[in-house]
């Protein structure tokens, strides 16, 4: 078990109130688990628990979550810095205010395994050109000395994943990293993570708030509204035999204007 | 064809920038949109979707070809002719950010009543229009009263659908106007945009969500780099895609069914694109 969350509950210490009332999941090498729902319904919160970055006023107040063998809540911030980035790391949904716009973007992701993985600064530089080159940059040389704003959107948050799995995480968390994206680029940024989590054996949490894009890719999916878990189970029993009512209505309206109902079938389309 | 062509684009070309810098956006493009007609702008960004826009509006010069709306050419109109045509509302527009395309400082009844005034229309019959059109976009006429600032983004995009709607225009111009709206209102603005055909408006409605192209249009137009690759019924290029470039564009797209299965199938069109 790599990442284990269980009956999570996260409050506001300020006024009392729980924002997360009990979300449960586990993750295995290689496994990927969706989280949907509208804002506000408690996603990123979830994510960043996992991640030990709360805001200040907010503290998980019941429930557990335990990070390779850890349980996150008995950490030291020392503990916290080993694990992240070499344990558990992520990206966002706005790649730029990531990364710093003036340094350019290979030395920032050098500095991540210069840290992490204490290599020489010669090594740090090829290590990060072969990243680079396997999150599909088509000129690795010229990216890693250009600044954030010559890169287009999609390059960046290739860039991001690029560090963000620099020090070879077992878990992803991808909160709506496709969202700002156009279609195509988002579908690249997808296929590059299936393809990470075939070759490398990551898992991923992938929170989005559309449907489509978590069913490309998990295996599981978490439905969350106003905190809670409405729904869960595997992709196929979640889309195809929604229970409860909210679900359904996500399917609706994702069909109503969605792409499936002009296709015809897959299988007419293979023919 | 029966119905009336509405807007006319005859191969048009236009740059951007001076001397070196100077670069085409759009290169021979040509286009026909016809009365009562929905034409879906596919393409990625800077493919030049936006440009087509602004150019038929009048908005960026273009260097060469002809744009012709309600049989007006008005490829050599200046500055005044714009101002009789923007007027006569024959033409109107929504931005994605309904905050651009209305008055911040204008009150919603202000802003629907302010181009019939213009126009010379009797003050109540402008207040029983703005009214009827709000009624129209399905909000309250207790809105009419507010600051766009005040409003939800659905409620504004749809103040700004209806405020298009007043001077009953020929043409609608309509760039990502449901990209930044959450799912229910995404879907609600769709209807009365579909409504609209039937009284006999143009739309070009220009998006990346390809699903609402689907749904709304009669036909697709693909822009890829500057130049239209494909032009076709919807149903077609949705599904029998000619060009690599929509085809990759489609199979792009995430759906609730077959999207990973198609992984393998947009490796080998981004390969065969970039080629």
């Amino acid at each position: 078990m790599v990442l284990s969350v269980r009956d999570l509950h996260i409050r506001d210490q300020v006024t009392g109130q729980e924002i997360v009332h009990g979300i449960s999941f586990e993750l295995t090498p290689g496994k990927v688990v969706g989280i949907v729902g509208e804002s506000g319904s408690g996603k990123t919160l979830t994510c960043r628990a996992a991640l030990g970055i709360l805001p200040d006023q907010l503290e998980v107040c019941a429930g557990s979550i335990t990070l390779a063998g850890h349980d996150i809540a008995e950490l030291s911030v020392k503990q916290w810095t080993g694990l992240r980035g070499s344990t558990i790391s992520a990206v966002f949904q706005d790649p730029s205010s990531y990364l710093n716009p003036s340094i350019q973007v290979g030395p920032q992701i050098a500095e991540v395994i210069r840290v992490k993985k204490k290599v020489r600064r010669r090594e740090a530089r090829n290590q990060v050109l072969q990243l680079l080159r396997s999150v599909q940059l088509r000129h690795p040389e010229s990216v890693y000395s250009q600044y954030t704003y010559e890169l287009s959107g999609g390059m960046l948050q290739r860039v991001l994943i690029a560090a963000a799995i620099a020090a070879d995480p077992e878990v992803l968390i991808a909160d709506e990293a496709t969202t700002a994206l156009d279609v195509i680029v988002q579908a690249e940024i997808l296929d590059l993570l299936a393809e990470l989590r075939e070759r490398t054996g990551l898992a991923l949490v992938v929170v989005a708030h559309d449907l489509a894009v978590v069913a490309q890719l998990c295996d599981e999916v978490l439905v969350m509204r106003q905190g809670d878990v409405v729904e869960q189970g595997t992709t196929q029993d979640v889309l195809y035999r929604p229970q409860h009512e909210y679900t359904q209505l996500l399917i609706a309206e994702h069909e109503q204007y969605g792409l499936d109902r002009f296709l015809n079938a897959p299988e007419l389309e293979q023919a | 064809m029966n119905a009336r062509a509405v807007l006319e684009v005859e191969d048009l070309e236009v740059h951007y920038g001076l001397g070196r810098r100077r670069r085409r956006v759009l290169d021979g493009v040509s286009l026909t949109v016809s009365g009562g007609e929905a034409i879906g702008l596919i393409g990625e960004t800077g493919s030049g979707k936006t440009t087509l826009a602004r150019a038929v509006l009048g908005l960026v010069p273009f260097s060469r070809g002809r744009v012709v709306i309600d049989g007006q050419d008005v490829s050599k109109a200046r500055a005044r002719q714009w101002r009789d045509l923007r007027r006569a509302g024959v033409v109107q527009y929504v931005f994605q950010d309904s905050l651009r395309s209305l008055d911040p400082d204008l009150a919603v009844g202000k802003s629907l009543v302010e181009p019939l005034l213009i126009q010379g229309m009797p003050r109540a019959e402008a207040d029983a229009r703005a009214r009827a059109f709000l009624d129209r976009v399905h909000l309250d006429a207790d809105l009419l009263g507010r600051l766009p600032g005040a409003l939800s983004g659905g409620q504004r995009q749809r103040v700004a659908v209806a405020r298009a709607l007043v001077t009953e225009p020929k043409l609608i111009i309509l760039d990502e106007p449901v990209s930044a709206l959450d799912s229910a209102n995404r879907v609600l603005v769709l209807e009365i945009l579909k409504g609209l055909r039937e009284s006999g408006i143009a739309l070009v409605f220009i998006s990346h969500d390809l699903g609402s192209v689907a749904g709304l249009t009669d036909r697709i137009a693909v822009l890829y780099q500057g130049e239209l690759v494909e032009v076709g019924p919807t149903r077609s290029i949705i599904n029998a895609p000619q060009h690599v470039y929509t085809r990759l564009l489609i199979d792009s797209a995430p759906t609730l069914r077959s999207a990973a299965a198609k992984r393998s199938e947009r490796e080998s069109l981004r390969a065969l694109l970039h080629a």
